[in-house]
């Protein structure tokens, strides 16, 4: 038994017992069928109140932006959330009132954008539970779940007071005496993902960075893949090499072209700065951001009306250019 | 010489600290921008190192975001978070740059809350990557305006760790040997930590500005190098790389 030094006091949301993941594991489904539906069957079946929910990509790169509209739009509350790499996508659910517990990497900002005011008032509000991690704090945490065991050491945070209000512990090291932190395995309820190709069973493509999703795809319980297109069996095995998740750890397939949107798509198009800014000016006055969301958000029918009035093929094709470094007004 | 202002002051003043060669993980903002015109200046070889999986980019604009697919333009891998934090625990970054709300004496910084965290007066977002960088790499520079409200004699809360509490007090805490601040880089003056007490000390004063005028806007009491010395100025290559090709729209260096 390793000898405990100090114990962070921050709530532990999810329990890290790995016998019990592998006993959610062992009855997944590993069946070849096709997983296509839409966002929203999705989101009805695999999202639920109270359960623990995780976004992937990088807040406002390569996000599932329709999951996580649809999840305010269905309503779904009492959700703990992991605030890790998130913010567009934290922006979006603190909106929606969606989680009332939080496990912070990264929360309220949008990076060189500034922060976003309505999610500070929401985390400012005293009705989230919260526990402080860092980024590669939560990593670990998904790569623990995803390797099948209970914790993952690291050398960070420790001394801090991001350790003392996290839910990790220092260990002493039973071969060397080192002191390492232990990150409790985190094993997300649902999670969603965006990907640039996957087929009907649920393999999926990634281009560009891969963040932490590759182990958040292998942590998830369930698993809702939005793809720019979808692409035939028989093309994903022409090329294992570029599976990055294969089918068995899916749950639903939808395929949502512009999906990123209004993030960044690496090697398709670039984020909408100006949406972006919409969202972060409008929030400053509570009733014209109620009035905002009512627009983009509750009364949308699906993301693909949202795509429409945001400017929909037109503007993606400004963003198109913006990500392929070309000067539509250029001197050629 | 040209005419400059601090901001390009700042960032010139931190671009020298990168040599050729180094590895260096970065943000966003002004630590993006000293890391591009280091590259483009006098270190083509920079390694330069994104959290959300970007290696060695050639970077043709200034990204966004740290996840934004600027960050692995021309770079020589896409990877993920845990392949960059390994490199870094793993020890083979030899910088961090860091921004945040607040800095002590030691240089620990707090970008988490003001105030008491169980009712904090104003949220902010946390570590993000930040902690991991600050335990991990070799040195933290951190780049920030000079500020007594940002100087502060004790952060509200320690997000990254600086030295923590003093002399020794990063290694019984359990992180890596040898580790900690380097640079603290601001507009008006380049500060380093003496190795004895590991306290924040001023090393060069850029010129305009005099030790009083740092002491002025930092909260706690500044140490003095052996030789404190005027930063040297932007050259006019710095300027023109930093003005044309860094950021050619202004959005750091400001008009």
């Amino acid at each position: 038994m390793f000898e405990v030094i100090a114990e962070g006091e921050g709530p532990l949301f999810m329990d890290p017992d790995a016998d019990k993941a592998r006993e959610y594991f062992r009855s997944k489904k590993r069946a070849l069928v096709s997983k296509v539906m839409t966002v929203s069957e999705a989101v009805g079946k695999f999202v639920h109140d109270g359960e623990y929910l995780a976004i992937g990509g990088f807040g406002a790169n390569r996000i599932p932006t329709a999951v996580c509209h649809e999840i305010v739009r269905q309503r779904k509350k009492n959700m703990a959330f992991a605030g890790h790499t998130s913010t567009h996508d934290f922006q979006i659910l603190a909106a929606g009132e969606v989680f009332n517990r939080c496990d912070i990497a990264y929360i309220i900002g949008l990076e060189a954008r500034g922060l976003s005011t309505n999610a500070r008032r929401y985390m400012e509000s005293g009705k989230i539970e919260s526990c402080e991690w860092t980024n590669y704090a939560m990593a670990c945490r998904l790569k623990a779940a995803a390797a099948g065991v209970s914790f993952m050491p690291a050398r960070n945070i420790m001394g801090t007071d991001t350790f003392k209000y996290s839910a990790a512990k220092v260990v002493k090291c039973p071969f060397t005496g080192e002191n390492y932190v232990i990150y409790p395995a985190l094993w997300p309820d649902v999670s969603a993902i965006h990907v640039h190709e996957a087929d009907i069973y649920g393999n999926c493509r990634i281009k560009g960075i891969s963040i932490a999703d590759l182990e958040l795809a292998r942590a998830s319980k369930h698993l809702i893949i939005t793809t720019e297109r979808l692409i035939s069996e028989e093309e994903i095995r022409s090329d294992p090499t570029a599976t990055v998740i294969p089918y068995y750890l899916v749950d639903a397939v939808c395929e949502v072209p512009y999906g990123s949107y209004p993030g960044n798509m690496p090697y398709e198009y670039f984020s909408d700065e100006d949406h972006l800014r919409l969202w972060l000016n409008v929030e400053k006055d509570p009733e014209e951001f109620k009035q905002f969301l009512e627009k983009y958000i509750y009364r949308m029918r699906d993301f693909n009306q949202y795509l429409e009035l945001c400017g929909g093929i037109e503007r993606i094709n400004q963003l198109r250019a913006v990500e392929n470094l070309i000067d539509l007004n250029g001197r050629g | 010489m040209s005419e400059y202002n601090t901001i390009e002051m700042m960032i010139c003043a931190a671009a020298r600290n990168l040599e050729d060669g180094a590895a260096v993980a970065v943000g966003t903002g002004a630590p993006c921008a000293a890391t591009m015109l280091a590259q483009k200046a006098h270190s083509p070889n920079l390694v330069i190192i994104f959290e959300a999986g970007g290696i060695a980019p050639l970077l043709p604009t200034m990204p966004i975001s740290v996840g934004d697919s600027r960050t692995y333009y021309k770079a020589v891998m896409a990877s993920g978070m845990c392949e960059v934090m390994e490199t870094i625990q793993r020890g083979m970054v030899d910088y961090c740059f860091l921004g945040g709300a607040q800095i002590d004496m030691y240089g620990n910084i707090n970008s988490t809350v003001i105030g008491d965290w169980h009712k904090p007066k104003v949220r902010f977002p946390g570590s993000g990557g930040a902690n991991d960088f600050g335990s991990m790499a070799w040195k933290i520079m951190v780049i920030t305006p000079q500020d007594s409200r940002r100087f502060v004699e004790k952060v509200d809360f320690i997000t990254t760790p600086g030295y923590l509490e003093g002399p020794g007090a990063r290694e019984r805490a359990g992180l890596a040997d040898n580790t900690g601040p380097y640079k603290v880089i601001t507009n008006m003056a380049v500060m380093g930590y003496d190795p004895e007490s590991k306290r924040m000390r001023a090393e060069s004063i850029h010129k305009g500005y005099t030790f009083d005028d740092v002491q002025e806007n930092t909260g706690f009491e500044l140490l003095r190098a052996p030789e404190v010395v005027e930063t040297p100025e932007p050259t006019a290559e710095e300027l023109r790389i930093l003005r044309e090709e860094v950021d050619p729209n202004r959005y750091i260096i400001g008009r």
